[in-house]
């Protein structure tokens, strides 16, 4: 028996995680939810003036993209964990840095993408329009793939801790913070006439900087979970 | 390991430290209520009123040393975490353990005293400065470190879970300095210009010196003191399971 | 010194308000640190004695 490849092993993990995902689909569509009513509840809040809603489109759109990753990370470790599956992948062959990456782009397949995707229909909501659009939905595409990456490191940090849920906002929500001003910037001074090329390349290098060191951090943080 | 005739390896076992830690800490809280003294005196009767802000920015001999110390504290326990990790060490984890409170305090004295010069000089309690917001998240993060360690009850992964933390900290405050920053230059009506700050006189710096080593060593005495209670405290941990080992603690002290 | 007055050094040019409170709660701040701290000292040492 030849041992799998670092590749192979990638994709087996990204595709068990998907057929699991797909076996639950109401855990996928809870995230896209969650981010319609949060999105919604702003207008009803603030009032419906066009012009104020467009300033305030970038930084609500994007707390609230980051409030739901924030919801959904739970998921990426906790049933593993505690069907004791976890335990056997730290066993594998492979580096526990590639399980990782496996399971936060499962992950990030499973509830990023959809925000993504549904963002341009929120931004039409709050009266973004052209490439103000465009840049949002750029932002979120290279903005929430870091949130999960990071968010990895909190997630295995609680594993089966009491109160968990509450505990990994405190631990996450600080280190999202660069991630939220780049990528509202992004949006925003795209909407003040000035493009977003600048923030995006920075959302760019936190993605970049988020996946040579999240898989690692979260690799030892499994370890001390588990141990 | 020697250096100058010591054994310093001798120092990183509980046993030898625990003495060590009990007769370091009057010195540090000597020096540190004398250099405080004395930066106090400067500060308030040597040091000439500033002509652009007056008397009001004498907060500023205790805001800038609380907030140096607010940083330089999180980078002492993300060092001794970080050594911990790599050592196995179990003193290390205590050290940054006994580190976070005090570090968490200055941070919110560096926060208050910080609105409290703020609100005379700029007419605001708080603007989002780049130096406000880091220093606000730095909070956060102290806050975190804690909780996560109160909230795991096996002792050897909270040490661990929590320096991880600590050390995926130390990469973020840089960051969010930085991007805050930018992002000032982005909104230029809401920031305020921290930068053209007047010329200090001498007498001033010197007083700001002098504070912050008194911080420094008030820090220092104060950690070691909690580092002995935690060494207690874990021990009697132990030995609900373990009766004999009192005989050691006994002999340590 | 320029302090003519106790009552001049107080008021701080108007300022003393803002002032004394950064003083005086950096002050109560860390008293109440060693204050808790030699508490917690205490309570530590006597629940060992109980252990023990």
């Amino acid at each position: 028996m030849s041992r799998p490849s670092m590749w192979e092993t990638l994709r087996g993990i990204v595709r068990r995680d998907l057929l699991l995902a797909m076996r639950r689909r109401s855990d996928a569509a809870m995230s896209v939810f969650f981010l319609v009513i949060v999105a919604s509840l702003f207008p009803l809040g603030v009032g419906p003036e066009p012009a104020v809603l467009r300033m305030i489109a970038p930084g609500v759109l994007w707390v609230a993209a980051l409030l739901a990753c924030l919801l959904s990370l739970g998921r990426v470790f906790t049933a593993d964990y505690l069907d004791g599956v976890l335990e056997q992948m730290l066993l594998i062959s492979q580096p526990l840095a590639v399980l990782v990456v496996g399971k936060v782009f499962a992950h990030w397949l499973i509830s990023g993408l959809p925000v993504v995707l549904l963002s341009p229909l929120l931004g039409l909501q709050f009266g973004l329009g052209g490439e103000s659009l465009g840049v949002l939905v750029l932002s979120l595409l290279l903005g929430t793939p870091t949130l999960s990456m990071i968010g990895a490191i909190g997630a295995a940090l609680v594993l089966g801790v009491r109160g968990s849920g509450l505990l990994i906002a405190l631990l996450v929500l600080p280190l999202y913070v660069p991630v939220l001003i780049f990528g509202a910037g992004a949006v925003t001074s795209s909407l003040a006439g000035i493009g977003g090329e600048a923030n995006l390349s920075l959302l760019g290098a936190c993605l970049a900087l988020s996946l040579f060191f999240a898989p690692w951090a979260t690799a030892a943080a499994l370890r001390i979970a588990l141990e | 390991m020697s250096f100058m005739g010591v054994n310093w390896l001798k120092y990183s076992s509980p046993q030898a430290f625990y003495p060590l830690a009990g007769s370091l800490i009057p010195w540090c809280a000597a020096a540190a209520i004398l250099l405080i003294g004395v930066g106090l005196y400067i500060g308030f009767f040597i040091a000439p009123t500033d002509f652009q802000q007056g008397e009001a920015y004498r907060i500023i001999f205790v805001h800038v040393p609380a907030a140096w110390m607010s940083m330089f504290l999180y980078v002492v326990m993300a060092a001794w975490a970080g050594l911990g990790l790599g050592l196995n060490a179990r003193l290390s984890f205590m050290m940054a353990q006994a580190i976070a409170p005090t570090g968490a305090m200055f941070t919110f004295l560096a926060l208050l005293t910080g609105a409290m010069w703020g609100k005379p000089t700029w007419g605001a309690w708080w603007v989002w400065d780049a130096r406000l917001t880091s220093e606000l998240i730095l909070l956060f993060q102290y806050a975190g470190v804690m909780l996560l360690r109160t909230s795991i009850d096996d002792l050897r992964r909270a040490d661990r879970a929590s320096a991880v933390l600590a050390l995926v900290g130390v990469v973020n405050v840089p960051i969010i300095y930085f991007s805050v920053r930018w992002w000032n230059t982005l909104h230029q009506g809401a920031s305020v210009s921290m930068t053209a700050a007047p010329k200090m006189a001498a007498t001033m710096l010197t007083a700001m010196l002098l504070m912050t080593v008194g911080f420094w060593m008030y820090s220092l005495a104060v950690t070691l003191a909690r580092m002995r209670c935690v060494m207690v405290e874990r021990e009697s941990l132990l030995s609900w399971g373990k009766q004999a080992s009192m005989q050691e603690v006994a002999e340590a002290r | 010194m320029q302090w003519g007055s106790l009552e001049e050094f107080l008021a701080m040019g108007g300022y003393g308000l803002y002032v004394w409170t950064s003083f005086g709660t950096t002050a109560l701040c860390m008293g109440w640190e060693v204050l808790a701290l030699w508490r917690r000292r205490a309570a530590a040492v006597a629940e060992h004695r109980d252990v023990s």
